[in-house]
């Protein structure tokens, strides 16, 4: 249950901090010295764990979506036993199963690479749907065009379908990458001194929980913001063999 | 040049092909002809092995495939190179500029050094009467252009045989001309070539022979004249007739 202050505490409380210069000076100067930790965990980890995990998830999901396409019945059934139990359990169970779990098996993986493992199984499931439902939109004829140039199978799909199909996968791609960036703050959970953990450590040594997480929610939404405006421009470069 | 001996094409319990014998000299020109669902594209398709016939033997030059049994894949790609498509719909690489699309046989495949392939193709496209379009991509191309860069790109694999589905059937009507136009260019220039078309100017001017299918077979062929002029079977006078009637050709 949510319960809100029925005194006027809360007012008070916002009051206090406005009329109250010693405590608003204290806001201020945590508020300073939190931004440089704060991108630092961006940098050093939230944004390589998102571009890492990305890229090896992107070559997973192209594999197993070439597997669900392809006519090799042991292959369609490995790809979609493999998107069925990513899909199917949820990212932070995954990630303490990588991190917590695998020890007992004598299998021990430190933070960073075991986040890496986990949010690149979960991209590769995730966009294979995506990459699939796009090889799937090109026309046949593309591929008989291929054919009857002489291209091997993957010629074929280096040089005309994947090209196309990139082009139809950007907007859905782009969601998954941004949901991606945000993701990587479950890595906390495993011990990944990414941004959010450290927001959360800053803010175990002063109790200013709202503003410390509200910092990091803002970092991540500039994040984002830039990214779809990335994205808006990977639209505009892939749309110049289109006609609009 | 083209050698078919006995040729099927089954699609499940769907017999598309019956048979079919043809042979075809270097330097000829063949019209098929035939109403709708005959088999045509299929039979074209066949020889580009764009489809697996069920049964026969089709030879190109000195290359020869049985289909009797599985044919390996790398036989399939080295038959396929002696001939080249061109689709009713272009199927053009819209990502591609023309020049690209021109040029992405000779360099991906044949692995040609890419500026020795770009002056070859900047040279079929001069020949197809696109020198001026090179850097376009198929979306801002006419129909007729869209197809003339087909027939460029199919060249541009120097192949010894082209085979053409219906190359024209998908133009408006005054884009027609320029498309036949370089077909013609290329038979007068020696080209080996199967074309599925209605164009009965074609037909009657280029062709040295005109084959008639339906269902499956081939049920007549002769001289162009022979053919339109008076055709032996009964089926063939039908289907002039009736394309004479609606105007197609
Ligand atoms: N991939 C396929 N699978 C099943 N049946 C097919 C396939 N391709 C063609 N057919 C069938 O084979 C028959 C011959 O088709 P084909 O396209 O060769 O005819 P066509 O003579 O080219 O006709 P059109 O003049 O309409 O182009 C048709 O009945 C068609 O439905
Ligand atoms: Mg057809």
């Amino acid at each position: 249950m949510m319960k809100f202050p029925k005194d006027g505490s809360a007012k008070m409380y916002l009051n206090s901090i406005f009329s109250d210069p010693v405590r608003m000076e204290r806001l201020v100067d945590i508020s300073q010295t939190s931004w440089l930790p704060l991108l630092e965990g961006l940098i050093q980890f939230t944004v390589p764990l998102s571009i890492i995990s990305f890229i090896i998830g992107l070559i997973l999901a192209v594999l197993t979506a070439l597997a669900r396409i392809s006519t090799i019945k042991i292959l369609q059934v490995i790809a979609r036993i493999y998107v069925s139990i990513i899909r199917g359990t949820p990212l932070l169970v995954q990630l303490f199963i990588l991190f917590y779990g695998l020890p007992s098996l004598g299998v021990t993986i430190d933070p960073f690479p075991a986040a890496v493992i986990g949010f690149s199984l979960n991209v590769g499931a995730y966009a294979s749907e995506v990459i699939r439902a796009s090889i799937l939109s090109i026309p046949k004829g593309q591929w008989e065009a291929a054919d009857t140039i002489g291209m091997t199978y993957v010629q074929s799909l280096r040089r005309i379908i994947l090209p196309q199909a990139a082009r139809v996968s950007v907007p859905p791609l782009s969601n998954t990458f941004i949901s991606l960036v945000k993701d990587t703050s479950l890595a906390s959970l495993i011990l990944v001194t990414e941004m959010f953990r450290i927001a959360q450590q800053i803010a175990a040594t002063n109790y200013e929980f709202l503003l410390l997480y509200g910092q990091a929610a803002l970092i991540y939404w500039v994040v984002c913001f830039l990214l779809s405006v990335g994205q808006g421009r990977l639209e505009n470069r892939f749309d110049r063999y289109v006609s609009r | 040049m083209i050698r078919i001996k006995n040729l099927h094409k089954k699609f499940g319990d769907l017999e598309v092909l019956k048979g079919i014998d043809l042979e075809v000299k270097k330097g000829q020109a063949v019209v098929v002809i035939g109403p709708s669902g005959s088999g045509k594209t299929t039979f074209l398709r066949c020889l580009n092995i764009l489809e697996t016939p069920s049964a026969g033997v089709i030879s190109i030059d000195e290359q020869s495939v049985d289909f009797a049994k599985p044919v390996p894949k790398k036989k399939v790609n080295a038959f396929r190179k002696q001939s080249a498509m061109v689709f009713q719909h272009y199927n053009l690489f819209p990502h591609m500029t023309a020049l690209e699309n021109v040029m992405e046989g000779p360099v991906t495949v044949q692995g040609q050094d890419k500026a020795a392939a770009r002056k070859k193709a900047e040279q079929l496209l001069a020949k197809v009467g696109l020198g001026d379009k090179v850097n376009e991509y198929p979306f801002q191309l006419s129909g007729g252009q869209q197809q003339r860069v087909g027939i460029a790109r199919a060249l541009a694999l120097e192949p010894k045989v082209m085979l053409f589905d219906e190359p024209t059937s998908a133009l408006d009507p005054e884009l027609v001309g320029e498309v036949l136009q370089v077909m013609k260019d290329l038979a007068s220039e020696g080209m080996t070539m199967v074309v599925v078309t209605h164009e009965m100017r074609f037909a009657k001017g280029v062709a040295d022979e005109v084959l008639f299918m339906d269902g499956g077979h081939i049920i007549e062929r002769g001289k162009p004249e022979d053919i339109f002029g008076h055709p032996k079977e009964a089926r063939t006078q039908q289907f002039l007739n009736l394309i004479q009637k609606t105007d197609v050709i």
